[in-house]
């Protein structure tokens, strides 16, 4: 019986070991363990053999249909494991089609996300962002910040007037007194928004946004002034820039300065091959604001907010969003801007 | 301001070329827009020549043709059609190869039929003047043919186009801008051409001026010449002119012109036998009161505009144009000179009142200084003398407040503490003294700073301690010389309020979704109200108004942000885009009858597709900014589908509005098919952005359960849901509408709602015994409000 035992089990164990499919595998485990197959029938039958027998034999069989089926399981993962790599081998796809459904990717406008690029840098300086109305009174437009009755930005020519003393603000520099009328010194706010001025043509739309900053402080100087533009123009348009202040005039600020940045362009005016730069026309300089600092005429409208111009001084600085942009992203004409079409739009999207 | 460089260096003269002056200038504040060449090229081409023979062309009458001597050896032929060549003349030879003012390469010629090698020049034809019919004849005998023509005419220079700021009208002037120089480089500057005076003071010169506006004629003076040549002027101060964009007239008139363009200050030239009763008054104008201008245009005036008038009536609006009745002509003998200052303001409000602005009025009104009338008087004076044959007649007459001028002489003290405290670089007092020298400042050594005495041509720019700061730091240098550092930034945190947050987050939502962002003009067209449909009554007919706007597309302020994103839509579906999903977010403006408009931010989007389309967005956004209180109802917009439209309430405060497009109003911007919604950003933000505190939701899970309910076509879902909310009480955290059905299975004009309910406890897990009897409460509410009714 002994003999026997060990016999099936050879021949179950090179049937498993040859079996090519996981059905296969249930039909040989049918034959030899399930109900009806010959070794658990010797187990069963181990109470009619003779008691001398019964240890021998039993221990036997059992050892067989235990290793049988270790055997099995084994046999049987290994099958599962190379049927599923078949089945997803003939689910290949054309993974270089298109995913579906298509997601639409939005995106902010070229000036929006210029605008919060510029802002976060000022942001990390330490400045708070303020807004203001861009219907605006004369006098924060104009008389608070210094102009002579005779300045010419206050022509029709040069302004949008909606009233008698109320015009389209053509800068974004009124909120500076507005700030300074709202909060004591120290101050520093920057104002993005969007202004008007009577002019039309590739490089003018009669509205365009700007970003205003205004630091004030007992201690504020020029020095200042440039190390804050510094910052602001090497977060912008790289680390390697330079700035550089030329004397200028502003009714509003004393001193005044125009800023260029160094081209980010170019190597001293030339391209590679020697040709003129395009984006600094050669100068090497890009102009890109304004600035200078605050007018004591402009700290005695609001003097009496803590703004005495004996104790009190600082900075105030323009910037055309629009201008860093186009500088920035080579954008050449002001009025894709506000043409919104979608194929200028997902470019900066 | 043009001017040339030949005429600077004579004044001031550094050693630099064009390109290094104008940088120069530039880093001191007086920028170089342009560097024109003014005059010929390649000036190896123009020689002197002489004409050895002139003979008429044989085939063309108006031509000569002359054999002309330009070297030692040399002669050649050149054909010229200008009647007054003739043999013997020196005369200015252009070579095959010169470089004309215009541009263009001289070649050799063929003028029927005879060759011509060269052109003998009139004045045009090297930029002195106009003058184009005669041909330039050298008086000077000295003159050697084959000579280089450069040197002994101005045939070339550079031009340096500068650009003034307003507070510099001392700039206005050749020597203004040559002090700038001499301050920017130290390079020696000229002494002042009005030095030496050759005219004389009191006496009477036969005119009589009376000035009965004071306020407007702080001084005028003036000085009478007698046998005045009136001709041309010599070829240096035409070429002179020419280069600074000055077209020369006569000698008379040329030497205003001159001595304003070398001084700054205007000055006019009277024919003395026209003043009309030898007496003149400076006074305002009547009412109505008119004058024919120099430029032959009849002028109405009124009192604000100041006049010069004789015995006759007006001859000048005064500081802006001369009158044609006693302007310098031909036969002119007798000149008064007048040179006058006049009140800025007034000559601006004249010259934008009359439309009339003039090379005087510019320079009027940005505020000259009374002694720069006398020096520009001297100017002229000796030019007068100089070149027109004149003889002065002894005396000036000098009206105005002369003593006072004079008396006006400002001191400011510069603190050397306040120089280094506002700039952060230190400058020596030492230093500060020699800038402010070079520019015409006194300083006195005092023992915080220096006692500054600012000169008259600054007295209206330089009247405070930062004014003489900035020219301290100007010619210091600001770019080596200032160091690069941060403000100390005592307490300040730079943060975005809750409010730039949450807009910022409302944007994103959308841009996330795929929705592309517009930026729409704050201007519209008046008639776009009718486009929208908007009806008379309308609060979004209010528009602010602009008076003088670029055009009528442009003339009015939108009140709502759907005229742009139409726009933006249109633009892009008639490209062959389609119809774009896309937002904006920007001001519209109310106009609310007080001084300024009711101003506010929205955010608008339009998308193609029907109101759900929309709706799914604007939800999204609401959603993303927690708030909770939003509610529809449907509600009509003139410009909306008027069975598919709703408004968006935040509380009870409308503060939107979403829905189909108005097919008509689609169709008025060739669309079709597009949905948009609108809300009013700052009233959204103001009622949301509270701290989110913490809510357990994971202790203890949540029993869902569905049921659909029938009720009539004509009840709201939001109704059924405040119904199924109001009777769900605590146990019930949300009930939404997942499916809506409508047909054969239900009663006609009845709708079947499926709506998923979710029950949560904080603490305990809830059980079905829990659960339904709420179940029950909700049902019978709803059939008891709403007649609704359990399907299935």
């Amino acid at each position: 019986m002994i003999d026997r035992i060990a016999e099936l089990r050879a021949e179950a164990e090179s049937a498993i070991a040859c079996v090519s499919s996981s059905g296969e595998l249930e039909e040989l485990r049918v034959r030899y363990l399930g109900r009806k197959a010959e070794l658990p029938n010797v187990l069963r039958g181990i109470a009619a053999l003779p008691p001398a027998e019964r240890g021998p034999t039993g221990k036997a069989a059992n050892q067989a249909r235990q290793a049988l089926e270790a055997l099995i399981a084994q046999r049987s993962e290994q099958l599962a494991g190379g049927e599923l790599e078949q089945r997803l081998v003939s689910d290949a796809v054309d993974v270089t089609l298109p995913g579906t459904p298509a997601q639409a990717v939005g995106g902010l406008h070229l000036l929006s996300a210029t605008r919060r690029e510029i802002e976060d840098v000022f942001l990390g300086l330490g400045f708070r962002i303020e807004e203001g109305p861009e219907v605006e009174t004369v006098y924060y437009n104009f008389d608070a910040l210094n102009h002579a009755a005779t300045h010419p930005a206050r022509g029709r020519a040069d302004t949008f007037y909606v009233g008698r003393d109320v015009v389209l603000r053509t800068h974004t520099s009124p909120m500076q007194i507005r700030a300074m009328e709202a909060q004591p010194p120290p101050l520093y706010v920057i104002v993005p928004g969007r202004v008007y001025r009577p002019d039309s043509d590739a490089t003018h739309t009669p509205q365009f946004h700007q970003i205003e900053g205004l630091a004030v402080d007992e201690d504020i100087t020029l020095a200042d002034l440039k190390g804050t533009l510094l910052a602001f123009a090497r977060a912008i348009f790289g680390p390697d820039r330079d700035v550089r202040l030329r004397p200028h005039f502003f009714p509003f600020t004393e001193p005044s300065v125009e800023v260029d940045v160094s081209c980010f362009n170019c190597r001293r005016g030339h391209l590679r091959d020697g040709s003129r730069c395009p984006v600094c026309k050669g100068t090497e300089w890009l102009e890109i604001l304004g600035s200078g600092m605050v007018d004591p005429n402009v700290f005695a409208h609001v003097a009496e907010h803590g703004y005495d111009p004996e104790r009190v001084q600082g900075f105030a600085f323009g910037m055309g969003i629009e201008r860093i942009a186009m500088l920035k992203h080579a954008v050449p004409d002001l009025r894709l801007f506000y043409d919104n079409d979608v194929r200028f739009l997902e470019q900066f999207a | 301001m043009r001017i040339g460089l030949e005429w600077l260096r004579e004044l001031c003269d550094p050693g630099l070329d064009a390109r290094g002056l104008g940088e120069r200038l530039a880093m001191t504040g007086t920028e170089v827009d342009r560097i024109h060449q003014h005059g010929v090229g390649n000036l190896d081409a123009f020689v002197v020549g002489r004409v050895i023979a002139a003979e008429a062309h044989p085939d063309a009458d108006r031509l000569t043709v002359c054999r002309v001597q330009i070297g030692d050896d040399m002669q050649t032929q050149i054909v010229c059609g200008a009647p007054n060549v003739a043999a013997g003349q020196t005369v200015a030879i252009a070579r095959p190869g010169a470089i004309m003012p215009d541009g263009t390469k001289l070649k050799k010629a063929k003028l029927r039929g005879v060759c011509s090698d060269g052109m003998i020049l009139a004045e045009d034809e090297l930029a002195i003047s106009t003058e184009h019919d005669e041909t330039i004849v050298l008086g000077d005998g000295s003159l050697e043919p084959g000579q280089p023509l450069d040197g002994v005419l101005p045939i070339a220079t550079e031009v340096l186009e500068l650009e003034i700021t307003p507070n510099r009208p001392d700039c206005l002037g050749a020597y203004g801008v040559a002090r700038e120089i001499h301050a920017a480089t130290g390079a020696s500057l000229a002494p002042a051409p009005w030095e030496q005076d050759p005219g004389s003071f009191g006496g009477d010169v036969g005119v009589a001026v009376v000035v009965q506006a004071p306020d407007l004629c702080p001084r005028f003076t003036a000085r009478a010449f007698e046998n005045v040549s009136i001709g041309p002027s010599p070829l240096w101060l035409k070429a002179r002119l020419s280069a600074a964009g000055q077209r020369p007239i006569n000698n008379v008139v040329d030497i205003t012109n001159y001595a304003m363009l070398l001084t700054g200050q205007p000055l006019h030239a009277f024919d003395r036998d026209r003043i009309a009763g030898d007496r003149l008054v400076v006074r305002r104008a009547r009412d109505g009161e008119r004058i024919v201008t120099l430029d032959g245009q009849t002028r109405v005036l009124d009192t604000g505009v100041c006049l010069i008038a004789d015995a006759d009536g007006p001859t000048s609006i005064a500081g802006v144009m001369g009158g044609t009745r006693s302007e310098v002509q031909a036969d002119t003998t007798r000149v008064l000179m007048e040179v006058a200052s006049w009140d800025g303001p007034n000559i601006h409000d004249t010259s934008l009142k009359l439309g009339l602005r003039s090379e005087a009025s510019g320079r009027f009104e940005k505020g000259l200084s009374p002694e720069a009338a006398l020096e520009a008087q001297i100017v002229a004076t000796r030019l007068m003398l100089e070149l027109t044959g004149a003889s002065l007649v002894p005396g000036t007459i000098d009206v105005g407040e002369r003593g006072l001028v004079h008396a006006k002489r400002p001191v400011i003290r510069l603190r050397d503490q306040r120089v280094g405290g506002l700039l952060g670089v230190s400058i020596t007092r030492s230093q500060s003294a020699l800038h402010l020298g070079r520019l015409g400042f006194e300083t006195a050594e005092r023992p915080d700073g220096l006692d500054v005495t600012v000169p008259h041509w600054r007295r209206n720019d330089v009247t405070r301690e930062a004014d003489l700061i900035e020219e301290v730091a100007r010619l210091h240098g600001m770019d080596d010389q200032l160091p690069a550092t941060l403000p100390s930034r005592r307490g300040a945190v730079g943060v975005l309020t809750a409010a730039q947050r949450l807009r910022r987050r409302a944007e994103d939502v959308l841009a996330g979704r795929g929705l592309l962002e517009v930026v729409g003009w704050s201007f519209q067209a008046p008639e776009r109200d009718e486009r929208l449909r908007l009806p008379a009554d309308d609060p979004r007919r209010r528009h602010v108004v602009i008076e003088n706007p670029m055009s009528a597309e442009q003339s009015v302020l939108r009140t709502t942000l759907l005229g742009s994103l139409l726009d933006a839509a249109a633009h892009n579906a008639a490209r062959g885009q389609g119809v774009p999903a896309i937002f904006e977010s920007g001001a519209v403006y109310l106009a609310t009858g007080e001084r300024l408009p009711d101003e506010h931010r929205a955010l608008g989007a339009l998308v193609p597709g029907d109101v759900f389309a929309a709706k799914g967005y604007l939800e999204a956004l609401l959603r993303a900014l927690h708030a909770t209180g939003a509610s529809f109802a449907s509600a009509p917009q003139p410009f909306l589908h008027p069975a598919r439209s709703a408004q968006l309430r935040l509380g009870e405060t409308v503060v939107g509005w979403v829905g189909d497009v108005h097919p008509l109003v689609a169709g008025a911007w060739d669309l079709a098919s597009v949905a948009a919604f609108e809300i009013d950003l700052d009233a959204v933000i103001a009622g949301v952005g509270a701290i989110a505190r913490y809510e357990d939701l994971t202790s203890f899970p949540e029993l869902r359960e569905d049921v659909a309910i029938v009720v009539d076509a004509g009840v709201p879902a939001a109704a059924v849901l405040e119904t199924v909310r109001a009777a769900g009480g605590k146990l019930l955290a949300r009930a939404e509408v997942f499916d809506v059905y409508r047909g054969a299975q239900i009663a006609a004009g009845r709708t079947s709602l499926a709506i998923a309910l979710t029950f949560r406890a904080r603490d305990r897990t809830l059980t079905d015994a829990d659960v339904a009897p709420v179940r029950e409460k909700i049902v019978a509410r709803l059939a008891k409000d709403l007649g609704g009714e359990l399907r299935g």
